[in-house]
């Protein structure tokens, strides 16, 4: 058997943001109609969660559902427990129109630890970062520089960004050359 | 520098975040419409200097089509809407109206 490991391995970098890749997450796209009460069951039963409205991310302890688009999902959970709730998701939404797929290990997933991790942020994504414009319970889909990337705080000091894994390398650098010592700006500070 | 705002996702963001994907409202000619039909699907745009509407997608978010009524000279937004009309909403027409009086695109004014 093959064990699986994360894009860097957990590569970590102490600038006056942390930046580390946070290892392995369990993670599902789930399409179909948010709308449909099933859809609001299914995810409910399965995370503990709430279905998430427009823009926003619902957590519950180490899960999480992530609100992506009209008509999609993202749902993270412990690595380990991805069959499970796949198998779990598939049989509530018996019969309905969906799409349930394990995109774990096609993503890389990074957090940016700090009083300035916003600061990183907006350095590198055409993002409002101000604490009245984004805050904790948001998702935000969008551009890092070159790549797509979507990120949410889990607090007013911590990030987590997610981006496709072939470009786990890519983001690192940026995260990391945006958290560089010497680059404070104290925009939101 | 275009500001967009998604109508499928709510998010205001800047030209970047989205990929152009030309002429909106366009007819398709596919098999079985005749050479000219099918040429002017294909080649005959509009290219105006003023008023246009285009289709955009937000690639770098939910990664949905909607549409876009803008000004080529001032790069105004008037609005976006669904991709899924056969035409703009009155309320952009007559936003349109108030700035470029007796505007006219294809079939619309």
């Amino acid at each position: 058997m093959s064990s699986a490991v994360s894009a860097l391995k957990g590569a970590k970098y102490e600038g006056y943001v942390k930046v580390e890749e946070l290892g392995l997450r369990g993670m599902i796209t789930l399409r179909g109609d948010l709308n449909s009460a099933k859809m609001k069951k299914a995810v409910q039963d399965v995370t503990g969660a709430k279905l998430p409205n427009q823009r926003e991310i619902t957590h519950e302890g180490d899960k999480a559902v992530a609100w992506m688009s009209p008509d999609e999902l993202l749902v993270m959970v412990p690595y380990t427990d991805v069959h499970e709730t796949l198998a779990a998701l598939e049989k509530a939404l018996k019969g309905q129109h969906f799409l349930a797929a394990n995109v774990s290990d096609a993503r890389a997933i990074f957090g940016l630890s700090g009083p300035a991790a916003r600061e990183v942020i907006a350095k590198l994504c055409p993002v409002d970062m101000a604490s009245g414009a984004f805050a904790p319970g948001q998702i935000r889909r969008t551009r890092m520089a070159q790549i797509a990337a979507a990120f949410w705080m889990t607090s007013d000091t911590r990030i987590e960004v997610v981006c496709f894994r072939s470009v786990a390398q890519y983001a690192f650098d940026l995260l990391k050359d945006a958290a560089e010592p010497g680059g404070e700006v104290g925009i939101f500070a | 520098m275009l500001i967009l705002e998604c109508p499928c996702c709510g998010v205001v963001g800047e030209e970047t975040e989205f990929a152009g994907g030309g002429e909106a409202h366009l007819k398709r000619f596919g098999p079985g419409s005749s050479d000219d039909q099918f040429h002017t699907y294909l080649f005959a745009k509009e290219n105006p200097k003023g008023v246009h509407f285009e289709r955009w997608r937000h690639a770098n978010g939910c990664g949905k089509w909607f549409l876009a009524a803008r000004n080529t000279v001032t790069l105004e937004v008037y609005g976006t809407y669904s991709a899924q009309t056969y035409e703009p909403t009155q309320e952009i027409k007559d936003k349109i109206s108030a700035k470029v009086p007796g505007w006219s695109w294809r079939g619309f004014s």
